[in-house]
């Protein structure tokens, strides 16, 4: 049965509770900071997508010099902050620290990250000044990560930002999409006004490109644009019974997670996400989180192939989530319009394909789960509609760039909207590469 | 099972660890503590005039984490009266009649007052006694302590007053205060002590609170130089006690090694370098008593590894191996190697070689791991990657002699030999 109100206050407060504590003392932060060797040219910068200066701001949180760690993390990385509670970092900055060599824990650096940042944001350091107004516009579609990370960089050199969201709140998935026990919405504002407080950046709400505004109108009014709407759509499984009552996609599931509070999500007794990426994770352990009493994932290629980190996948193992190697959908069946069943054919793997894993083959045999509620976690799609539309290049709908420039002069990309979904951080470097690419394209020399 | 016990002038004690002149010896409650945990021995306290202390009295010097790697104290000598020290003396000796019961002295600068007090603590039960020349702080403005440690007439002369009455044996303890210690060393023999212990505390100053800009220790808006010890001055402590133990005057006497003993190793260190017992304050003060027990059993096995029967087997035996610079061995060679399947990629040889010293690390890029191999044609072989690297054993210094013969800087600049060659 699908319902809500499942918990106790309590109990929600403590499944959604922060999966990754901050360091409750000084002290403790020291002792982990101590042990930060100080690498020179260090493999966990070069393993940080926007390379923070890592053994930097280390040895600032050693020597008592808290704002000058946060500006070393905020000069590479302005949302610093929401990285360290969000980024993959078993496979960045901390899967590439020194002491993994030695079969020692590395480093906590998210977490020395977050001391350092969050000490920032609760004590208001404003530890940039834009410069005086040149008088240039810049226009940016999204406020997520990569836009606010472009707007960030061109505000410091004094052009002007206007920031065109569709939502009515900033932060794109970082507010929307990232799972509840990382981030909440309260931090996901805190972390927008702290960026902003910079000055030079307007954000305007629930103005969605392809709706309410044009890309010419943006070319017309502003110097630049910038185009960091992301991804959105979720992908289709293209199976019989899709339409169903109780199959929902991972994407709107976790938007409804994060914007509502969660008594009155509605959750299925017996779930099943379909999927073995970070998006799978997240709606598998949220599920669970919200009550529902049985959560299997099913995965058409082993863990060997998985697109999660084994740190993820550990997390929903220890929430106690099934999981189902070798099997890929093959339809949802239903009573009465409601799914009462998901039927999966079980594979074995083949040769590897292009992306150089072994793809899954039929066996022809199929197995049955008895589920009420089915969440499609299959990936996501571009908005390939609106980026045809507006004559931009593009690859299946991701915007393809050169040095962030797409092929309409004046108009740069950037994040997920080009990549096709990566990481908070991939994003955060990519606004930085834009706004660098903006800066030049207006002659401004920094 | 090596026999680790100690004869320091017909003294004797189960082990040559002995807890220095300070708290942990200032009453019957502290050493029977110290003895149930296993210390061979004690320095009292030191005895001697009323004196008052003041509040706060330590602060120490943190470094990269670790606390107190150095400690510093303002305090005086023994601020209880006389006879309950004295009468817990005699209470101490008569439980723990096999460890070494040594006082430590501070008179007043007069005859008569050394007298007395000899008189008192040999009454009580002392064992024998140490001379403290050493205090920095607070007794040398009443001409004590250090006062007279830093001024070898006046050492001689008092060590001569307390040669006349003493009946047991008597060691002097010297103050690091001075450019060397061995006039004062020298002085003290002369006069004629039984023995030497050094070093007593550095003056210091371990540091400024920055948000009251006042010293540390902090008393009432002042600070005043404190008496540096711990971790921190090992090595000063190891360099003066050579000094002792290369004197032809003051290497006839035995010695009490201080300054910074933290563990057996340190022990055998002091030890090496001529102290026929070692003593301890601040490792005390930092973990407590507990911390001689694997002082003992360190020893022990290191003893039984190396066969060394007893300690007087290996007493000294370094004192020669430091030598002075002309007579080292300039064809001598070695160069560093990095065992590529240890190196974990810190980059820290490379960056201190390549900033500080020869330029002599080759650095290869690669993402996210660099790899670091030695120019050996470069390298002057000075120590410094091994000594930064994290790992043990990573770097080892590999011996490439020159030439085989021994040659040292005044042969080589008879010779008229070439200079110059980096
Ligand atoms: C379920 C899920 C979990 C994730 N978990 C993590 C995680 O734990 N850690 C991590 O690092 N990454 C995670 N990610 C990925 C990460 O959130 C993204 O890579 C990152 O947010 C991309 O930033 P962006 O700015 O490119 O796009 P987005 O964050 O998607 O921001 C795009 C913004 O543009 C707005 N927009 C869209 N269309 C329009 C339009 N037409 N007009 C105006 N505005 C528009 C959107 O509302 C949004 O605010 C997760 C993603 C998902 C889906
Ligand atoms: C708090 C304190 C008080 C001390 N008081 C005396 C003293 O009264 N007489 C003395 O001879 N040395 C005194 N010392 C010096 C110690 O006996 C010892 O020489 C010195 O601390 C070096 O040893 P360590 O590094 O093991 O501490 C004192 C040291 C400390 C820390
Ligand atoms: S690799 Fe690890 S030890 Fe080295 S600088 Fe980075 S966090 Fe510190
Ligand atoms: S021994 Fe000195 S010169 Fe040689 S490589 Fe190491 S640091 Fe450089
Ligand atoms: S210091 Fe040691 S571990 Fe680090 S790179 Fe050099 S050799 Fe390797």
């Amino acid at each position: 049965m699908i319902s809500n109100n499942r918990l106790s206050s309590q109990q929600y407060e403590q499944n959604f509770a922060d999966i990754h504590p901050p360091f409750e003392t000084q002290d403790a932060a020291m002792v982990e900071a101590n042990r930060c060797l100080f690498c020179y040219d260090a493999p966990c910068m070069k393993s940080c997508p926007t390379s923070i200066d890592v053994p930097k701001f280390i040895k600032q949180i050693t020597t008592e010099n808290i704002k000058g760690s946060a500006h070393t993390i905020f000069s590479s990385n302005i949302m610093g902050a929401g990285c360290s509670k969000v980024c993959p970092v078993e496979k960045l900055c901390e899967g590439a620290c020194v002491y993994n060599l030695m079969d020692e824990d590395p480093i906590p650096i998210a977490k020395l990250q977050r001391y350092a940042t969050e000490k920032a944001m609760s004590n208001n350091w404003q530890l940039f000044q834009r410069k005086a107004s040149i008088g240039k516009r810049v226009a940016i579609v999204g406020a997520g990560p990569a836009g606010l990370s472009c707007a960030h960089v061109l505000s410091r050199q004094g052009i002007d930002v206007t920031i065109y969201e569709k939502e009515s709140k900033g932060g794109g998935l970082m507010t929307y999409g990232i799972a509840a026990y990382k981030v909440t919405p309260q931090f996901c504002e805190d972390e927008v006004n702290y960026i902003t407080a910079i000055g030079g950046i307007d954000i305007k709400y629930n103005q969605a490109l392809g709706k309410d505004i044009t890309l010419q109108q943006l070319q017309q009014d502003y110097d630049a644009v910038y185009l960091a709407f992301g991804v959105g759509l979720a992908r289709q499984l293209e199976i019989p019974g899709e339409d169903l009552k109780g199959v929902e996609d991972a994407i709107s599931f976790i938007y409804e997670l994060r914007t509502n509070n969660y008594a009155s999500l509605a959750v299925g007794d017996k779930v099943a996400v379909i999927g073995m990426g970070m998006t799978a994770i997240d709606a598998a352990t949220q599920a669970k989180r919200l009550g529902a009493k049985e959560v299997t994932m099913v995965y058409r290629r082993t863990q060997e192939e998985m697109p999660c980190t084994e740190h993820e996948l550990h997390i929903a193992q220890l929430d106690g989530c099934n999981i189902i190697w070798l099997a890929a959908p093959k339809e949802i069946k239903g009573v009465d319009g409601k799914v009462t069943q998901l039927v999966c054919e079980t594979m074995q793997l083949g040769e590897p394909d292009a992306s150089g894993r072994r793809s899954p083959v039929p066996t022809g045999e199929t197995i049955v789960l008895d589920v009420d509620m089915v969440i499609k976690a299959a990936g996501q799609m571009p908005f390939d509609a609106l980026v045809n539309s507006n004559g931009i290049e593009n690859k299946n709908g991701k915007v393809t760039i050169n040095n962030a420039a797409t092929n309409i002069v004046g108009v740069f990309a950037g994040g997920d909207c080009v990549n096709g979904g990566k990481e908070v951080v991939d994003a955060v470097q990519a606004g930085k590469d834009g706004a660098a690419a903006i800066s030049k394209y207006l002659g401004i020399s920094n | 099972m090596a026999d680790i016990s100690a004869n320091f002038l017909g003294i004797k004690s189960p082990n040559p660890f002995w807890l220095a002149s300070a708290p942990p010896t200032d009453k019957k409650i502290n050493v029977l503590r110290a003895y149930e945990a296993g210390w061979g021995g004690v320095v009292w306290k030191t005895l001697g005039s009323q004196v008052k202390n003041v509040s706060s009295r330590y602060s120490a010097v943190d470094y990269g984490g670790h606390r107190v790697m150095g400690f510093n104290n303002i305090e005086l000598i023994s601020d209880r009266p006389l006879d309950i020290n004295l009468k817990e003396i005699t209470e101490v000796v008569k439980l723990f009649p096999d460890r070494a019961m040594i006082v430590s002295l501070m008179a007043d600068n007069n005859r008569a007052a050394w007298h007395k007090l000899i008189q008192q603590c040999e009454d009580a039960g002392a064992m024998g006694f140490e001379l403290n020349f050493g205090c920095p702080h607070g007794m040398t403005e009443r001409g004590m302590g250090a006062a007279v440690g830093q001024d070898p007439q006046i050492a001689k002369m008092v060590v001569e007053w307390v040669m006349e009455k003493a009946t047991i044996p008597v060691i002097t303890k010297l103050t690091p205060n001075v450019h060397s210690v061995v006039p004062t060393g020298r002085a003290a023999v002369e006069g004629g002590t039984n023995a030497l212990s050094l070093i007593n505390t550095i003056q210091s100053v371990t540091g400024i609170n920055l948000d009251t800009l006042v010293p540390n220790p902090y008393v009432a808006g002042k600070s005043v130089f404190g008496g540096y010890c711990g971790p921190a001055v090992k090595p000063i402590a190891l360099k003066m006690l050579t000094t002792i133990a290369q004197d032809e005057l003051t290497s006839k006497v035995p010695i009490s090694g201080i300054g910074g003993v933290s563990t057996w190793k340190d022990a055998v260190e002091f030890m090496l370098l001529g102290s026929t017992t070692v003593q301890v304050c601040t490792a005390a003060m930092k973990h407590g008593f507990r911390i001689v027990e694997d002082m003992c059993e360190g020893l022990n096995n290191w003893m039984d590894e190396k066969g060394y029967k007893t300690i007087n087997d290996f007493i000294g035996k370094s004192v020669e191996k430091i030598t002075h610079w002309e007579d080292l061995d300039i064809n001598y060679h070695h160069i560093a190697h990095i065992n590529q399947d240890k190196c974990i990629h810190c980059g820290l040889c490379y960056i201190a070689c390549e900033d500080t010293s020869h330029q002599s690390i080759n650095l290869a890029y690669g993402k996210p791991y660099n790899t670091y191999s030695i120019k050996e044609e470069e390298c002057v072989g000075c120590n410094l990657c091994q000594l930064v690297c994290p790992v043990d054993g990573c770097i080892t210094m590999e011996e490439h002699r020159v030439a085989p013969e021994y040659i040292n800087w005044k042969q080589w600049q008879a010779e008229g030999r070439a200079l110059n060659d980096h």
